[in-house]
């Protein structure tokens, strides 16, 4: 394993909620992940777990109202982005934080040249002329693996295939040569063969940029693949925390197992995938203690009564689950003598 | 984009067919015969037989129709009943008035809607969006004459700005333009703000805040360019609106356009010159929505590929 | 058994429906009711139809009355409005004209809904050819720009108020038929609808039971913003001349008689062009309201 000493990214206790008629949604309920320079990290649950709106949030990019980041901090080399003004978070965006997105048919802008909107964020943050962007524009689209980038480039999005297009958004994200690139799915809407080239490409551009990469993801394939370390998400909370490889041989909480059973192996004789039962829990009635109780098959009493803090279980894992603390054989022979 | 202008120019032709028929039949439907009518009062008979027979008024219906159509083609609309004179000729000296106007209130229309709308969209719910909307809500419910007689008694009458009546120079086109494109630019400007409300959800908005632009530049390049191909629609269909508004504000005004000349005819049931003048002002619309088909189509080829 | 199993599940389906009917109506009365503008626009509504019924008992005058002593009087204690050229009351002349325009409005919108729905149920739900025939028909009468089509019509009819609402219902099929057509097209898809007929219903029943609720709430909301219209619409014809005939207190008309006492008695214009824009701008917000409610995909 390479070393990851310096930090680049650390999130503490970050909260994002949103303000609505129906109630107040904790999309994201203090969550706290580092990312060190050049490091791939894995943030992984189902949809409406706040994933997306963690790496939204990371940005400041959250639609206010009815959004909020209510707490917590977002240290970027040192320094909160929470506290920046919004002309500080401008310069940051694109150029040292920048952002692909899931679908790449709908974030380009339509009535644009490819080369256009690639050039645009580099005229904009290296202050370069508009002939000079637009042959880095050119030069980025060849790097993403795009040929015939210079008749490309003049192209606009509905030309270009959906493959095409995620390699657009790449350029374009990496245009700046930026020290944190966010990935919300960005392989969710493509083919399975173009998902498999489009997550070389960022591995490779990865390594020659030395860009440390936090990749959205609700598949865990896609984790084994790329990632170094990894937080499963569940309702607004991370629940496991660790080292990527370590989930698939060691995984700690009952979520994290669930999804694992739920994923098609080659290398185990399955007789039939399993699935979580029950559903997410609505985001405005969230269960008081642990939200996976309701569907989890260990729950005791006190995971119904308090929520669980993250526990230390190894040099680089946490989770949060009761199991893990030494209040949990208490429990249950609390639940055994009531049982009886 | 050829191909699909040449077939979009095929399909004007049975819908200007249909038009005329519509146009047509209409026509039949009036009560008397015509040339009893223009026969005058004590005509024998045989003199009134010779009219219907002149006027072919004597043979299938249909025949009559395509008789009709065949001369309409060439330019021969029949003679006003009133004049004696070709209903074309008439028309034709009263079009470039009506065209005036259309193009000053179209101006209109189009400009302050369009302003009106931005501006809303992108101070969404403050003083300024508010006052905007209730004043397009106005917009849309008076009724177009009555505007113009309002504006007349207080621009003309009390402040003696423009001009009461008439038409020839720029004073004289303001307060007509304004009655006529009022409406319109309260559908537009209406149209302008949910389109653009609508764009500004859309991922690639996302996607140019996540690059670092400004706000201004993210709204007027990248949004505002989206949000104004659905109002070229709008606008398309306004024109027609406007086409028809016409006959009411060239009466208000007093202009001596096509519009007042069709309601004039009406009047005096001088029926040839009615359907000349609808004909023509709908053959103007139709070609009109073809145009804006064209460039709708032609701003919307990207999007509609998603 | 098998033709019992599908009856069951049909008949599930259909107190589904019903169920989640009232549920629909509910949520859709509590969002109307948030929707303070568009309440609004449904009592102003409210106000002239209650206006209209009870004209005659609050009208202050007669209508019709022409006292020529007092002409072109501007607003006074006797006559909260002034009187107009013929030293007739416009406040009665008002209040009784509400039941002209209304009437207007919806008996125009009736006839254009009624033809329009018919045709649009028809292309709708038979397709094909018919459907084509149709449409062309349509694209036909929408070629007609703005009133010309009633106006054209109105010269074939003769000027009267009757021809008026014929020839504004006219001018409103085209709109219904767009409108039910695609709805129709959309409901006829879903599986329901199959399931039914191979229960050997009537296209009779299918479309009226189960196709024509489905495409009400799009109905409602054009035939508000409709009416609007053709209020508008009538009250411009008649200004013209076109539409009713002096001595009616149509409002368009009284409008007209106002536009000769421009300088010397403005009142006139001003009263009835206020009581149009009062109640076209009732329709309006009322029917944005009636859409958003209805349902929200439907904001342009």
């Amino acid at each position: 394993m390479k070393q990851f000493e310096e930090k680049i990214l650390e999130v503490k206790n970050l909260q994002t909620y949103f303000f609505t008629d129906e109630g107040t949604s904790k999309a994201v309920n203090g969550i706290s992940f580092t990312l060190n320079k050049g490091e791939t990290l894995g943030i992984v649950g189902e949809s409406g777990s706040g994933k997306s709106i963690t790496s939204l949030s990371l940005l400041r990019l959250i639609q206010s109202p009815p959004g909020k980041i209510t707490g917590g901090s977002i240290l970027f080399k040192g320094e909160d982005l929470l506290t920046k003004t919004e002309k500080q978070m401008r310069s940051i965006r694109g150029n040292e934080i920048s952002m692909i997105f899931q679908e790449p048919m709908t974030s380009l802008n339509p009535v644009y040249s490819a080369g256009e909107q690639i050039a645009e964020a580099i005229r904009l943050h290296q202050k370069l002329g508009k002939k000079e962007a637009w042959n880095k524009a050119v030069d980025m689209l060849r790097l993403v693996g795009i040929p015939s980038p210079e008749k490309r480039a003049k192209q606009e999005p509905h030309e270009l295939s959906g493959g095409m297009r995620q390699r657009v958004m790449i350029a374009m994200a990496l245009a700046c040569h930026p020290e944190v690139l966010i990935a919300d799915e960005p392989t969710t809407a493509l083919d399975v063969t173009i998902q498999a080239q489009i997550l070389e490409l960022i591995k490779t551009l990865q390594k020659d940029f030395g860009t440390a990469v936090i990749l959205i993801t609700h598949d865990l394939g896609v984790v084994y693949e790329t990632c170094d370390r990894v937080a499963v998400m569940y309702a607004g909370k991370i629940v496991e925390y660790t080292l990527a490889k370590e989930i698939f041989t060691n995984p700690k909480h009952p979520y994290t197992i669930g999804l694992l059973n739920s994923l098609p192996r080659l290398d185990m004789d399955q007789e039939e995938l399993t699935t979580i039962p029950g559903t997410v829990p609505s985001p405005y009635n969230m269960p008081k203690g642990c939200s996976f109780a309701p569907r989890c098959a260990h729950a005791k009493k006190i995971c119904e009564q308090a929520v669980p803090d993250l526990q230390t279980t190894g040099p680089s894992t946490q989770v949060s689950c009761w199991m893990f603390t030494p209040q949990w054989e208490k429990e249950y022979d609390a639940q055994e003598k009531v049982g009886v | 984009m050829f191909v699909f202008i040449v077939r979009r120019i095929l399909q004007t032709i049975p819908v200007l067919l249909g038009v005329s028929l519509v146009v047509f039949l209409i026509m039949q439907m009036v009560p008397g015969d015509p040339a009893t009518l223009l026969a005058g009062e004590g005509a024998t008979k045989e003199t009134i037989e010779m009219i219907r027979h002149q006027l072919g008024l004597d043979r299938p219906i249909l025949y009559q129709y395509f008789d009709y159509v065949i001369h309409a083609v060439q330019g021969d609309f029949g003679e006003s009943l009133r004049s004696s004179r070709p209903v074309l000729d008439e028309i034709l000296v009263r079009l470039p008035i009506t065209l005036e106007l259309a193009l000053a209130s179209i101006f209109i229309t189009v400009v302050l809607g369009m302003v009106a709308g931005i501006i809303s969209a992108t101070k969404q719910y403050s003083a300024a969006d508010i006052s905007i909307m209730i004043v397009a809500l106005l917009g849309i419910s008076l009724p177009s004459f009555w505007l113009g007689l309002m504006l007349i008694y207080f621009f003309s009458v009390n402040l003696q700005w423009f001009p009461v009546s008439g038409w020839g120079t720029i004073n004289h086109m303001i307060l007509p333009a304004i009655t006529l494109g009022a409406g319109g630019a309260a559908i537009v400007a209406r149209m302008t703000r949910s389109s653009m409300l609508e764009v500004v959800r859309q991922d690639y908005i996302r996607t140019a805040k996540a690059k670092g632009l400004k706000e201004h530049v993210i709204i007027y390049k990248h949004g505002l360019k989206n949000a104004l191909i659905p109002v070229i629609t709008v606008v398309g269909l306004q024109f027609g609106a406007l086409l028809g508004g016409t006959v009411l504000t060239e009466s208000v005004f007093a202009i001596n356009g096509l519009g007042r000349l069709i309601v004039d005819a009406i009047r005096t049931r001088d029926l040839p010159m009615v359907q000349g003048g609808v004909l023509i002002a709908s053959v103007i619309f139709v070609f009109m929505n073809l145009a804006v088909d064209v460039l709708y189509r032609y701003f919307n080829k990207r999007i509609d590929l998603n | 058994m098998k033709p019992e199993v599908v009856m069951n599940n049909t008949e599930l389906n259909v107190n589904k429906k019903k169920s989640s009917k009232l549920q629909h109506w509910k949520a859709f009365y509590k969002k109307f009711k948030r929707n303070k503008l568009a309440l609004i626009g449904g009592y102003i509504v409210l106000f002239y139809i209650l206006l209209a019924i009870f004209a005659p008992l609050i009208s202050p005058q007669d209508p019709y009355e022409i006292d020529l002593v007092n002409t072109l009087q501007p607003p006074t204690t006797d006559h909260w409005m002034g009187t107009d050229d013929k030293g007739r009351d416009i406040l009665s002349r008002l209040l009784y004209g509400t039941r002209l325009s209304l009437a207007v409005g919806f008996v125009s919108v009736f006839f254009g809904a009624f033809i329009g729905i018919l045709l649009g149920l028809t292309a709708g739900y038979y397709g094909k050819w018919i459907d084509t025939v149709i449409m062309r028909i349509v694209d036909v009468l929408l070629a007609f720009p703005g009133i010309l089509l009633a106006l054209a019509i109105i010269s074939a009819l003769g000027p009267s108020l009757i021809n008026v609402m014929v020839a504004v219902g006219v001018f409103s099929i085209p709109m219904f038929a767009r409108i039910v057509r695609g709805s129709t097209l959309s409901v006829r898809k879903l599986e329901y609808i199959d399931a039914i007929r191979a229960l050997g219903a009537t296209d009779f029943t299918i479309i009226f039971k189960h196709i024509f609720p489905n495409i009400l709430s799009p109905v409602i909301v054009q035939a508000t913003l409709r009416l609007a219209t053709a209020i508008l619409s009538a009250a411009g014809l008649s200004f013209l001349g076109l539409g009713a005939q002096p001595p009616s207190p149509e409002w368009g008309a009284m409008l007209s008689s106002g536009r000769d006492y421009l300088f010397s008695a403005p009142h006139i214009a001003l009263f009835p062009g206020i009581a149009i824009s009062t109640l076209v701008l009732g329709f309006n917000v009322f029917g944005d309201g009636l859409r958003d409610a209805l349902d929200p995909r439907m904001k342009k």
